[in-house]
Order: structure tokens, then C-alpha cells, then sequence
């Protein structure tokens, strides 16, 4: 048994960290937050590198990875927040390469995995319009409904509205759509949402993670009553919290990652506590980071709000912590009936 | 990453588990009360010990297995999946036997590993003192010498299993001029004398697994003394290091177990379909498996790295804290079973309010983890 990372995949890590350390530096995020623009020199240079199609296979023009090394991205990239379409793209080619047919896959992976188009996952709302991030600009949308059947539309075969999310760091929109609009996508659709959901936990983990550092750093400095305030448990006890459930996120989903690639049947149980203690540990720990940031965290100016706003979206985004519990307990339920 | 087992560790989970299903431990006594369920313990560690399965973590030259750490957290899963009773000296087999390979003589070594392997002689652990808990370093028991022997007075409590004992993993004070920590010394003192008196206390499930000692001039041989006159903080660290290696894996199986026992139960009750029994039983369950990897993850990065993560605490605080959950929701599942003397689900919630004090209370768990892991200052105490 070993949890550790194999040199290649530590390679990876270790680039990707140095890499987004100087391109998506906080100010680079801010400039295009603020301007509610894509940071396109970055996300032109990590297609270059080959990053959304990592876990596409060679055969559509990925680099033919595995789940533990897309999740390696996805963690460092929420660890930057960077203004990127990573995560809504490479969701659209997980579903497609695990849910699509051939023809599908032939038609979309390619170009998903060299970033020339990008694509975005949503949830089909019944009849109403729901948040999709990475919609507007996408060329591909897929919505998964409730029973794990899923579409593939273009953005003409949807209704369509560019909305600006509380995370400016991504483009989102309104998607609706009639329910035979586009294709379906035939295949296992149940396995491409637990991939899609492992690739949200690992940003998630990656956006505690960072949360968490800012969080530790700021305390150590800050001084009040001639002591930093970390010395207070009050505070120090907080971020030990914070660091609970950073590590609970980190444990489920790499759990999860290994299980996509190594242990299918353990998949569906592992996806959902995952993406549940992703979700509670992604809302929770920014909001530690914030309050324990004090009034400065409520301001613009600290930078930790980004993060926040990014766990809010993810903490939703293929469903949320009590959606995930409930499938979590009709997969107990049901392990139960078969024993 | 590959969370698989190795076929070597898988062939000892095998053996192991074929000999536990060929050997039940004999019914637990019913009457004769704590006395009898120790005799009963005391049997068992003898039947593990003839097996060569009191304690496969040891080496081979001490009669254990020379087991790797990965093998020794399997050997716990298997025997909390089993229900067997921990054995008798579990002290003596996790504490005392490594502090003594450790730090022991050659002579003490000899003199002691045996009877501990076998449950000849049960070792019970005299750390902590009525105003010494979570800052063990301010204990005041003291040690004086007299010629080749020492002298010691003073009080002890929270020791568990002191009135089975033949030895104590005894820490006193030897010099009271230098720092705290500095003026320690570890000793083994023989119990069975006047001057050493054990006192039960009565805890809130009504059974007494700990005591109180109250020691008057107790004597204790210079050749006792383990690791040298004032080294004692080091040597108490060593066990105290050991104190959770290896049973926390037990813990976890037996939280999987009760949890497991509380899903049947709301099955049964329909309780299931229930979203909010459901969505409190997810959340438990995911726990669970966060403990079990956690558990894991620190132990085979420790075993691989040689460097142990954050886990440990981090491991000891989520168990306790779902455990104090799990039983809690198991009285709203299971009704007036649950409140009802002399039923396990009762005992279970009584039991597990310790859990988040015994070994580490939660809140200096989390001070540790925001001193040594996270780095954060410490508040200087007041003198």
C-alpha cells in the first residue's frame, strides 16, 4: 500500500506548481477577475504543455494519462484560481471519452484536448435554466440529468444566457434546453459524472490547500495584544480544523482518483465521498480563511475571496455535499440488499 | 499510489484470519465481573502467545514475527474484525516491550520481554498524576537514593489496569534543581509491594478500567532505572510514541463494525429512505473511510519516507469525535436499547465520552497540530 506519488506524476506536480507560481501569480488573477476575462497567454501556453488533454487518450490526441495525474492539475490550478477554462473543458471530455460514442469522441476529444475549443458540464435543470460554468465560449455542452442520463449540445442547440457567477475567474451561463435537444450521449454515463466528480474535488482540495497556507501565514504575522493572534487557540484551533478537513477533501479524493483508474467497482462509493467532503471542506475552509483574515479578509483587496467564491461554485457543481450523501446511502442500501 | 496489498501482506491476513476462525477466544464470563473478564483476557493473550500471535510486531529474537508496520496495522484490522478481546497485557506488549528494546539493558531485556509476551506479568503505565495530565513534564513524583536503591512517593492516576500488574512504567522526578523535563527518570517498579496502593475509580460506565496509586516510600532497585538517571523525558516520548501505533487499526475496525451494526438496524426500521437519518449515516460513513485512509496514508508514508505526516493526531481526534456521533445517532436509531443498562448500545454511549480524553485530549490534539504541523506560535503559559 503506498499513497505516494510515482516520480513521473511528482514530476508533473512539481512543474505545474513552479509553472502556475509565476503565470498565475494573485495579481495576474486579479487583473483578469476584475476585467472578467479569460487569461488567455496562460491557457494558450498550458495547451501548449498539453494539459486539458492529459487524460484524453493518444488516440484523440491526449497524452493518454491517467485520473491521479488530471487530478494533480485540477489541484494545482485551484490551488491558483487561475482565470482559465481547465476544469469546465476537461469535465466535457471526461464525459465524452467515458460516456460518448465513437463518433462523439472522433468529433470532440481532439480538439478538447488540444484546447482549441473548450466545453462545459452542467446539470440539466427540469425546465429551468441552470448555472453552467465554462458555458459561455464553450463549443461543447454537456447536461447530466438526474437519472445519469446525459446530452451533447452545441451552444445553438441551447438556450443560452452569459451570466456573470460570483467567480469571475471563469466565463458561466444560463443553459437550458428542450429534453431531445442535441445527442444523447449513449455510453457509461454513470462512471463519466464520478470521473467528472473526482476532477471537482481535486480543484477543491487544491483550493483548501491554498486557503489553508494564506490562513497559517497571515496568523503567524498578524499581531494584537503584543502576540501574534495565532498563538490564540481560538485561532490556532480554527485552522487546525481547517486542516482536518483539508486532509479529510485530500484523502477521499485521492482515494477516488485511484479507485477511476484502479478499482471501477469502488467507483460510484468513492466519487460520492469525495465530491461530499470536498464540497463541505471547500466551504468551510475559506471561510475560516476570511474570518480568521479578520476585516482585512472581507475586503477586495485580500486576495482570499477568490478562493471562496471559486469553493462556492465547486462546492455546487455536479451537486453539492447532501446530494452526494443521499447517493452515498442508496449506495449503502444497496451494497446491503445484494449482501 | 496503489492501494492494494502485497502478496506477502495479503498471505499474513490470510494465516492470520484462518487461525483467528479456527480459534475463538472461550464465551466472555458473565458473572464474576472484571476480575473473571481479565482472567478470560489473560487466557486468550496466552492462546495468541502459543500461536506466536500475542505480538508479531516484535522481532523474531524476542519471539515475535519481526513484523513490518504494514503487517502489524493488518494484524489489529484482523483482530477487531474478529471480536476477539485485545490481549490481557496490551500495555506490556505495545509500551513496554518496544520502550525496553529500546532503551533497556541487555539484562533487563532478558529479565523482562518473556513474561510480557506470555501475560505472565502485566505492565500497567504510571504517567500521569492528578496535577500532571496533558503537561505530563509537571509531575511531582519523587525519586530519592538510598545506596542502590531508590525511593519513591508520590501519586499516580488514570492507570489502567494497575490492579493486574506486576510492573510499572513509573516516571518520577530525580533532580527538581534543573528544567522540568530534565529532572526525569524512567523506572520499573514492582507492584506487588505495601508501600504501592491501588485505588479503582469508578468511571461513568460504572466499571473501573483505570486507577489511582498512591505510593509511600517505594522501593525500586538502581538496575530498574531504563535509559539512565534523568533521561526519562526521551524514554516516556518512546512510549508514548508507541501508544497509538498499530491500535488505532482496531479502533477504526471496530467504529466500521458499530457503524455497520447501526446501518442494519435503520434498514430494518426503514430508516434508510429516511434523508435525514441517511444523510447522517453518509457523513459518518465517510468518516470512516477518511480515518481508514488517513490511517493508512500516515502509516505506510511513515513506513516508505520514514517520515510520519500530520495523520497521527489528526486520525486519534476524527475517530474519538465519530465515534462520540455515531453513538449518539445509534440512541435515536435503536431506541430504548440504547438507554437500557447491560446493552452493548448503552455501554457504547456511556464508553465513548473517553474517548475524546483518554490518550491526547482533543483539545491538546489540536494544539499539536497547529504547533508541529501547521507552525503556529504557542501562547506563553503563565507561570
Amino acid at each position: 500500500m503506498d499513497f505516494g506519488l510515482s516520480d513521473d506524476q511528482r514530476q508533473i506536480q512539481q512543474t505545474a506548481h513552479e509553472l502556475l507560481g509565476e503565470r498565475a501569480s494573485f495579481e495576474r488573477v486579479r487583473v483578469h477577475a476584475e476585467a472578467g476575462s479569460t487569461d488567455e497567454a496562460l491557457w494558450t501556453e498550458l495547451c501548449e504543455l498539453g494539459w486539458p488533454g492529459i487524460a484524453v487518450a493518444e488516440a484523440h490526441g491526449g497524452q493518454g494519462l491517467g485520473r491521479i495525474e488530471l487530478s494533480i492539475l485540477c489541484e494545482e490550478l485551484g490551488r491558483s484560481v487561475a482565470a482559465v477554462p481547465f476544469l469546465p473543458s476537461v469535465l466535457a471530455a471526461t464525459m465524452i471519452e467515458q460516456a460518448g460514442s465513437p463518433e462523439q469522441q472522433e468529433r470532440w476529444l481532439p480538439e478538447l484536448a488540444s484546447g482549441q475549443i473548450t466545453g462545459a458540464v452542467g446539470l440539466a435543470g427540469d425546465g429551468g435554466e441552470e448555472l453552467v460554468i465554462g458555458a459561455a465560449g464553450a463549443a461543447v455542452i454537456v447536461l447530466v440529468g438526474e437519472d445519469r442520463t446525459a446530452r451533447l449540445l452545441t451552444p445553438e442547440q441551447a438556450q443560452l444566457s452569459p451570466v456573470a457567477s460570483i467567480d469571475p475567474t471563469r466565463s458561466s451561463a444560463r443553459v437550458g434546453a428542450a429534453a431531445d435537444a442535441g445527442e444523447e450521449l449513449g455510453g457509461d454515463v454513470s462512471r463519466g459524472v464520478d470521473c467528472a466528480l473526482v476532477a471537482v474535488s481535486s480543484e477543491l482540495v487544491g483550493v483548501c490547500s491554498r486557503a489553508l497556507e494564506m490562513t497559517v501565514a497571515y496568523v503567524k504575522e498578524r499581531r494584537q495584544f503584543g502576540v501574534p493572534v495565532g498563538a490564540y487557540q481560538a485561532v490556532s484551533h480554527r485552522c487546525a480544523q481547517m486542516l482536518l478537513d483539508t486532509e479529510q477533501a485530500r484523502s477521499t479524493a485521492a482515494f477516488a482518483a485511484w479507485a477511476a483508474d484502479s478499482d471501477p467497482a469502488r467507483l460510484p462509493e468513492a466519487a460520492a465521498m469525495a465530491k461530499a467532503a470536498a464540497s463541505d471542506a471547500g466551504r468551510e475552509v475559506t471561510a475560516g480563511a476570511i474570518q480568521m483574515h479578520g476585516g482585512i479578509g472581507f475586503t477586495w483587496e485580500a486576495d482570499v475571496h477568490w478562493l471562496y467564491k471559486r469553493a462556492q461554485v465547486d462546492a455546487v457543481l455536479l451537486g453539492g455535499a447532501k446530494a452526494h450523501r443521499a447517493r452515498l446511502a442508496a449506495i449503502l442500501a444497496n451494497a446491503r440488499v445484494l449482501a | 499510489m496503489d492501494l492494494t496489498f502485497s502478496p506477502q501482506e495479503s498471505a499474513f491476513r490470510d494465516e492470520l484470519r484462518g487461525w483467528l476462525a479456527d480459534n475463538q477466544p472461550d464465551p466472555k464470563p458473565v458473572e464474576g465481573g472484571e476480575d473473571a473478564e481479565f482472567t478470560w483476557r489473560r487466557d486468550w493473550q496466552r492462546r495468541l502467545y502459543e500461536a506466536g500471535w500475542a505480538a508479531p510486531h516484535w522481532p523474531t529474537e524476542y519471539g515475535g514475527r519481526g513484523a513490518s508496520m504494514t503487517e502489524s496495522a493488518i494484524y489489529f484490522e484482523e483482530v477487531g474484525r474478529a471480536r476477539v478481546p485485545y490481549a490481557a497485557n496490551v500495555l506490556g506488549l505495545l509500551l513496554g516491550g518496544p520502550t525496553l528494546m529500546a532503551w533497556g539493558t541487555p539484562e533487563q531485556k532478558e529479565r523482562h520481554l518473556a513474561p510480557i509476551l506470555s501475560a505472565e506479568e502485566i505492565w500497567c503505565q504510571g504517567f500521569s498524576e492528578p496535577d500532571a495530565g496533558s503537561d505530563l513534564a509537571a509531575l511531582k513524583t519523587r525519586a530519592v537514593q538510598d545506596g542502590d536503591e531508590w525511593v519513591i512517593s508520590g501519586q499516580k492516576v488514570w492507570t489502567s489496569g494497575a490492579q493486574y500488574s506486576k510492573w510499572c512504567m513509573l516516571v518520577a522526578r530525580t533532580d527538581s534543581e534543573v528544567a522540568k523535563h530534565k529532572g526525569l527518570t524512567y523506572f520499573l517498579m514492582d507492584m506487588e509491594q505495601e508501600a504501592v496502593q491501588v485505588r479503582p475509580l469508578r468511571q461513568i460506565t460504572g466499571e473501573s478500567e483505570f486507577n489511582e496509586l498512591f505510593i509511600e516510600e517505594a522501593r525500586i532497585p538502581e538496575s530498574n532505572i531504563v535509559g539512565g538517571v534523568g533521561n526519562g523525558w526521551k524514554v516516556a516520548l518512546t512510549t508514548l510514541m508507541n501508544e497509538r501505533a498499530g491500535l488505532g487499526f482496531a479502533l477504526q475496525i471496530r467504529l466500521r463494525q458499530l457503524l455497520d451494526d447501526v446501518i442494519a438496524i435503520a434498514a430494518d426500521r426503514g430508516l434508510l429512505s429516511d434523508p435525514l437519518y441517511a444523510d447522517s449515516l453518509a457523513e459518518l460513513h465517510i468518516r470512516c473511510e477518511s480515518i481508514r485512509l488517513l490511517a493508512w496514508k500516515g502509516l505506510t508514508d511513515t513506513e516508505r519516507y520514514g517520515q510520519p505526516g500530520p495523520e497521527g493526531s489528526l486520525v486519534k481526534w476524527l475517530w474519538s469525535d465519530t465515534n462520540q456521533r455515531l453513538t449518539q445517532l445509534a440512541a435515536d436509531i435503536v431506541g430504548a436499547d440504547a438507554l437500557t443498562i447491560g446493552t452493548s448500545w448503552s455501554y457504547e454511549l456511556m464508553r465513548a465520552r473517553g474517548n475524546t480524553i483518554e490518550g491526547g485530549t482533543t483539545e491538546v490534539l489540536k494544539n499539536i497540530v497547529a504547533e508541529r504541523v501547521l507552525g503556529l506560535p504557542r501562547l506563553k503559559a503563565s507561570a
